[in-house]
C-alpha cells in the first residue's frame, strides 16, 4: 500500500460528512478546533464592539450617547463575552486543534464530548446575545454582586441571562477540561514520556487542570444566586441569614485562578514559538513547569486581594498581600527563561515576534501595575477605578491578545497550508500595538485623578477629558488593526499559493503532516525519542505517510492508541466512534432545559432532564459491543488490549477527573456552609432541622451497601461470571439513599426564611441528584448484563461506576451527618 | 518627594489621590511615587535585556542566572522589601484608639449617603459628611441596600458599605476645606452622580455644628 492508497482508506473512515451538513455531525477534533477558534473570534468581535461603544460614551464630558441603562449593558457584555466567550473558548479552541497533532495521536480522548461541548458554547453565547439584541442583556457587571443583582434590586430577566447563560457556556469548559487532561495524560505518541511532552502541552494541562478547580465555585454561586433570585432562597440577604460577602468569595475563588487560565495557554504559545523564531530550543524546560505549576497553586491562594476594601482584618489582607506578590515570582521566571531563550538563539523578526515583543513591553507593565495594587493601602486608593481597568487591560491584552496573534500567524500555515503573500500583517501588527498604548497608558493616571470604574459619564470640571479623548482615539486604532488581521486572514485563506510543510522550522509533532491537516493526523503514528521528534528527524513526515509507524493499517475503525501516563509506553488499544448529530441534539435539549428554567416554564424543565437522560444513556449504550475483542497488532511486534476490557479506561479517566471538579462543587458548597455558619450575621437560625436517627442510620447503610454492592459486581465479573444480583442489590440500595436524602429535602426547615434552611435543601438536593444518577447507572449495567454486552474482557463500565458510587456513598454520608448532627448538637 | 513631582505636572484634582490633604492619603501618594519609580527602574531593565538579544554576538550566560538570579532571586528581593514596606504603610493607616477621635457613621443607600455624629445624637445629614480639621476621624460605613464603598480620594483609601456589617475607616483632614467624596462600588442606574461632600471645620466652626447652629 502506498502513501496515497493508506490516505484514502484512513480519510474514508475519518472523513466527516462533506459540506456544512458535516458541521453538524462532526466529531473530528481538527474541524470542532476551527469552528471554535472561528466562533470564538466572531465574539471577541462582539465585544470589541461593544468597547467601541463604551469609548465612544466616554470620549466627550457628559455624552448623550447612551443613558446608565444601556450604558451598564454594554460594558456587563463586554467584559462578560471577553472572558466567557471569547478567552476560554479561544484557549478551548486552539488546544483541540493542536494537542493530537503536538502530541502525535489521531484525535482528542472523547470526540462526542468536544463536539457537545462547542454546541453547549454556541447555544449558551446565543442566548446572550439574544439578550443583548432584545435590550435586555445582563446590566450588574460582569461580577454580578448581589444584593445589586438579586430579585429586590433587579427584578428583571437580565440578571438570569447572565446565571443560566454563562452556566450553560461552562459546560463547554468543563467538557474541554476533562477532555484535555485525558488526552494529555493517555493520548500521546508511544515512547513520548511526560518530559519528552512538548512544553504547550503541560501548559494545557496545567490550564485545564484549573479550569476543573476554578470554575465550580463560579458555577455554584451562579446556582445559588439564580435559586435565590427564582424561589427566594436567602444565600446573600444579610437579614435573613445570608451574606453577600459570600458571592464575592465564590466569584474571585473562580476569578483569579481565572486570570491565569488565561495566561497559562498563552505562556505554553509563547514557549512554543519563541524559540522557533530565535532558531534554537527552549532554555530551562523543567524550571518553566514548575513554574507553571507553582502559578497554579499560588492563584488559588489569592482570590481576597478582589477585597481589599471589604473591611476584611488587616493581617488576613497582609497573607493574600504576600500571596499576590508572591505570584510574580514564578511569572519573572518564565520571563526571563523567554529572555534567556532569545539571548541562547538568534531572534529573527517574523511576524510572530513582532506580536511576542509586544507581548513583552505591554505583560510587564501589567504586571508591574499587578504588583503595586496587590500591596493593599495603594488598592484602597487604586480599587475600582480606571487604574485597575488600565491594569487588566494589560494584562489581558498583553498576556493573552498578543500570544494568541503570535499563534493565529504562527499556526496560520498549518489551517490553511497556504503562505502570506501580502504585508498586511505588519501593518496591523503596528496599528494594534500604538493603539493600545494610547488607549490604556494614560488610563492609570485618571484613575489616579478620580475616574471611578463603570461610570457612563462625567464633567468637564473633573480634569479627565483630554485624557479620555485620547484614549477613544486609541481605541479606534486597535479596531482597524484588527479589521486588517481579519482582511489578511480571509485574503490568505481565499487566495494565497499553497506552502510547503514545516514552514518555520519546527520541530514539534503537527508538522510532521501534510496542511491542511488530514482527518486522521497522522497515517501512522510515530515512535517519540526526543522534545523535538522532527529536529531530530527531518524525514519523520514522510516515514509515517509510508506507514512505517504505529497503526499503520488502516482498518473499519477509527483508531488509536494510549500511552502510560509518566513513561509513555502504549498500552490500550482505542476505538472511537465516527460522525454523529448525538452532541448537537444532546446540547439542544441541555439548552431546553436552561431555557426552560430562564422563562420560569418549569413544567419543561423535567421533560428536558428526562431528555438529557434519555441521550446520555444512548450516548454510552453506542460503545458497547456484544463479543469479546481480541489483542489488536499495532505494528513493530506489539499487541495492545482493547480499552474496554480493563479496569483504568479513558471512560474512568474522564469520570475521576469529572469528579474531581464535581468535588470542587462540593467543597465550594461546605465552604459557603461553614463561611455562613461563621461569619454570617443573622445566626443561629430561629429554627433547626429534627434530626432523625432512622433515616441517618438508613441513609448511611443505603450508601455503604451500595459500595460494597459494586465490588462484587467487578469481582464477579473478572472471574467471567453475570453479576446481576450484585447490581440489583446496588440499585436497592441506592434507592434507599435517594429516600433518606429525599426526606431531608422535604424537611429542611423554611428554606426562605433562613441561609441554614436553604443551604441543608442545596445539600439534599446536590445528594438526591447524584443518587438518581448513581440509580441510573445501576439500571444501565443491569441492561447491559441482560443483553450480553459484558464479560471478563467487556468490565470497564464497572469500574466507572464504582467511582461515581463511591463518590456518591463519600457524599451522601456527609450531607446526611450534617444535617441530622447539626439538629442534634442545636 | 511627592510635593516637587506635584508642581511639575497636573496632579492638582478634586478627586486626585496624588493631590493628598491629610495623613493618609499622603502616605499612600507617597507609596505610590515609590513603586511608580521601581517599576520603571524594572520595566527598563526587562526592554534593555530584550533589546539586546537581537545583538549578532553575545556573550555566552548561563541557563542558571536567567532563572536562578533573574527569575527568582531578583523579584523575591524586590517583592520582600515591597511587601515589608507595603505592610507598614498598612498597619499606619489603621484606627487606632485615641481620646481625640471623633466618631461618625455613614449609611448608603441608593443613591445618596446619610451621616449621623457620636458626638451630636439624633441629628444627620444627607450628602455632607462634616469633621474637625487636623483631627483624626473615624467612620463606621454600612449600607441599607446595596454594596457600596466611601472614598474621599484626597483624604484616605476607600471602604465598602455592606449590608449587615460595619466596617471602620479612619480620614483626617489637614486643613478646614472641602472634600469631594464618591461611591465608588457600582451600585446600578444612579451610580454616575453617586458623589458627596466632606466639610472640614476648624475648631470654632466645629463647635458650632455640634451646638446645631451650622446647616
Amino acid at each position: 500500500m502506498n502513501a496515497l492508497q493508506r490516505h484514502r482508506k484512513l480519510d474514508l473512515v475519518w472523513a466527516s460528512q462533506p459540506g456544512f451538513r458535516g458541521w453538524f455531525s462532526s466529531v473530528n477534533h481538527t474541524d470542532l478546533g476551527r469552528l471554535f477558534l472561528v466562533t470564538a473570534f466572531f465574539f471577541f468581535l462582539i465585544g470589541g464592539l461593544l468597547a467601541m461603544l463604551i469609548r465612544t460614551q466616554l470620549a466627550t464630558p457628559g455624552s448623550a450617547f447612551a443613558g446608565p441603562e444601556i450604558y451598564n449593558q454594554i460594558f456587563t457584555m463586554h467584559g462578560t463575552i471577553m472572558m466567557f466567550l471569547f478567552a476560554i473558548p479561544t484557549f478551548e479552541g486552539l488546544a483541540i486543534y493542536l494537542l493530537p497533532k503536538i502530541l502525535g495521536t489521531r484525535d482528542l480522548a472523547f470526540p462526542r464530548l468536544t463536539a457537545y461541548g462547542y454546541w453547549c458554547y454556541v447555544f449558551g453565547g446565543a442566548m446572550l446575545l439574544a439578550s443583548m439584541v432584545l435590550g435586555i442583556a445582563p446590566d450588574g457587571g460582569w461580577f454580578m454582586y448581589p444584593p445589586l443583582t438579586s430579585s429586590i434590586y433587579s427584578p428583571g430577566i437580565n440578571t438570569d441571562f447572565w446565571l443560566i447563560g454563562i452556566t450553560f457556556v461552562e459546560i463547554s469548559a468543563i467538557a474541554a477540561a476533562v477532555e484535555i487532561t485525558v488526552t494529555i495524560l493517555k493520548y500521546r505518541a508511544p515512547g513520548m514520556s511526560l518530559d519528552k511532552m512538548p512544553i504547550f502541552a503541560w501548559y494545557a494541562l496545567v490550564t485545564a487542570l484549573m479550569i476543573l478547580t476554578g470554575f465550580p465555585p463560579l458555577i455554584l454561586g451562579s446556582v445559588l444566586l439564580e435559586l435565590e433570585r427564582a424561589f427566594g432562597l436567602p444565600f446573600f440577604q444579610a437579614d435573613l441569614g445570608g451574606d453577600s460577602l459570600l458571592w464575592q468569595h465564590l466569584f474571585w475563588l473562580f476569578g483569579h485562578p481565572e486570570v491565569y487560565i488565561i495566561f497559562l495557554p498563552a505562556a505554553g504559545v509563547i514557549s512554543t514559538v519563541l524559540p522557533v523564531m530565535c532558531r534554537t530550543t527552549l532554555l530551562g524546560y523543567g524550571w518553566i513547569v514548575a513554574a507553571a505549576v507553582a502559578l497554579a497553586f499560588l492563584s488559588f491562594g489569592l482570590w481576597v486581594h478582589h477585597m481589599f476594601t471589604t473591611g476584611i482584618p488587616h493581617m488576613g489582607l497582609a497573607f493574600f498581600s504576600a500571596a499576590s506578590t508572591l505570584v510574580a515570582v514564578p511569572t519573572g521566571v518564565q520571563i526571563f527563561a523567554w529572555i534567556g531563550t532569545m539571548w541562547k538563539g538568534r531572534p529573527e523578526l517574523h511576524l510572530p515576534m513582532l506580536h511576542l515583543l509586544g507581548f513583552f513591553v505591554t505583560f510587564v507593565i501589567g504586571g508591574l501595575t499587578g504588583v503595586m495594587v496587590a500591596v493593599v493601602p495603594f488598592d484602597w486608593q487604586a480599587h475600582d477605578t480606571a487604574f485597575i481597568t488600565a491594569h487588566l487591560h494589560y494584562v489581558l491584552f498583553g498576556g493573552f491578545v498578543f500570544p494568541m496573534l503570535a499563534g493565529i500567524y504562527y499556526w496560520l500555515p498549518h489551517v490553511t497550508g497556504r503562505k502570506r503573500n501580502f504585508r498586511l500583517g505588519e501593518l496591523a501588527f503596528v496599528l494594534i500595538f500604538t493603539g493600545f498604548h494610547v488607549t490604556f497608558l494614560a488610563m492609570h493616571w485618571i484613575g489616579l485623578m478620580g475616574q471611578r470604574r463603570r461610570i457612563s459619564t462625567y464633567l468637564p470640571e473633573d480634569g479627565w477629558t483630554t485624557i479620555n479623548l485620547i484614549s477613544s482615539v486609541g481605541s479606534f486604532v486597535i479596531a482597524i488593526g484588527f479589521a486588517i488581521v481579519i482582511l489578511e486572514v480571509i485574503l490568505n485563506t481565499a487566495s494565497a499559493r499553497r506552502g510547503g510543510r514545516n514552514p518555520w522550522g519546527a520541530g514539534t509533532l503537527e508538522w510532521a503532516m501534510s496542511t491542511p491537516a488530514p482527518s486522521y493526523n497522522f497515517a501512522s503514528l510515530p515512535h517519540v525519542t526526543g522534545r523535538d521528534p522532527l529536529t531530530d528527524d527531518p524525514k519523520l513526515p514522510h516515514a509515517l505517510a509510508r506507514g512505517e509507524g504505529y497503526l499503520a493499517t488502516p482498518g473499519r475503525w477509527r483508531e488509536t492508541l494510549t500511552v502510560d501516563i509518566a513513561t509513555g509506553q502504549p498500552d490500550f488499544h482505542v476505538i472511537y466512534p465516527g460522525n454523529t448529530r448525538l452532541p448537537i441534539l444532546m446540547a439542544a435539549v441541555t439548552g431546553v432545559f436552561f431555557l426552560s428554567l430562564l422563562l420560569k416554564f418549569y413544567w419543561t424543565v423535567p421533560v428536558a432532564v428526562i431528555g438529557v437522560a434519555v441521550l446520555v444513556w444512548r450516548w454510552v449504550w453506542a460503545l458497547g459491543r456484544t463479543e469479546d475483542l481480541p489483542a489488536q497488532d499495532i505494528g513493530h511486534g506489539i499487541a495492545l488490549p482493547n480499552a474496554a476490557s480493563v479496569d483504568r479506561s479513558p471512560g474512568w479517566w474522564g469520570s475521576l477527573f469529572l469528579l474531581t471538579a464535581n468535588a470542587t462543587f462540593f467543597g465550594s458548597l461546605l465552604f459557603g456552609f461553614a463561611f455562613l455558619w461563621t461569619v454570617a450575621p443573622g445566626w443561629p437560625p430561629p429554627v433547626w432541622f429534627t434530626p432523625s436517627m432512622a433515616e441517618l442510620a438508613l441513609g448511611i447503610a443505603g450508601a455503604g451497601v451500595s459500595a460494597v454492592a459494586v465490588r462484587m459486581a467487578i469481582r464477579t465479573i473478572r472471574q467471567g461470571g453475570q453479576p446481576m444480583f450484585a447490581v440489583g442489590l446496588g440499585l436497592v440500595a441506592v434507592l434507599i439513599l435517594v429516600a433518606a436524602l429525599g426526606l431531608l429535602m422535604l424537611r429542611a426547615p423554611s428554606p426562605d426564611q433562613h441561609a441554614y434552611g436553604a443551604t441543608l435543601l442545596v445539600l439534599g438536593g446536590y445528594g438526591l441528584f447524584h443518587a438518581c444518577l448513581t440509580a441510573l447507572m445501576f439500571a444501565f449495567l443491569a441492561a447491559r448484563i441482560s443483553r450480553g454486552f459484558t464479560s471478563a474482557a467487556r468490565r470497564a463500565e464497572f469500574a466507572i461506576v464504582r467511582l461515581w458510587v463511591d463518590y456518591l456513598a463519600i457524599v451522601g454520608i456527609f450531607i446526611l451527618l450534617m444535617a441530622h448532627l447539626t439538629g442534634v448538637t442545636a | 518627594m511627592g510635593s516637587t513631582v506635584l508642581t511639575l505636572n497636573g496632579c492638582v484634582g478634586a478627586l486626585s489621590t496624588v493631590d493628598p490633604a491629610g495623613p493618609a492619603a499622603r502616605t499612600i501618594a507617597t507609596l505610590w511615587w515609590v513603586m511608580l519609580t521601581g517599576a520603571i527602574m524594572i520595566f527598563a531593565l526587562v526592554v534593555i535585556l530584550v533589546a539586546a538579544s537581537f545583538r549578532k554576538r553575545k556573550g555566552a550566560i548561563a541557563d542558571r542566572f536567567w532563572v536562578l538570579i533573574l527569575g527568582i532571586a531578583f523579584p523575591v528581593t524586590v517583592l520582600l522589601a515591597l511587601l515589608g514596606y507595603g505592610l507598614f504603610v498598612g498597619e499606619r493607616l489603621l484606627q487606632r484608639q485615641g481620646a481625640d477621635v471623633v466618631r461618625v457613621a455613614a449609611e448608603g443607600r441608593q443613591w445618596d449617603w446619610q451621616f449621623s455624629y457620636d458626638d451630636l445624637p439624633g441629628q444627620t445629614t444627607a450628602g455632607v459628611l462634616h469633621i474637625p480639621a487636623g483631627q483624626p476621624v473615624d467612620v463606621a460605613i454600612t449600607s441599607a441596600d446595596v454594596v457600596h464603598s466611601f472614598w474621599v480620594p484626597r483624604l484616605a483609601g476607600k471602604m465598602d458599605a455592606i449590608p449587615g456589617r460595619v466596617n471602620v475607616l479612619r480620614i483626617e483632614a489637614d486643613t478646614p476645606g472641602t472634600f469631594r467624596g464618591l461611591s465608588s462600588e457600582f451600585s446600578g442606574r444612579g451610580y454616575d452622580n453617586f458623589t458627596f461632600d466632606v466639610v472640614a471645620h476648624d475648631a470654632a466652626d466645629w463647635t458650632l455644628f455640634l451646638q446645631g447652629e451650622t446647616e
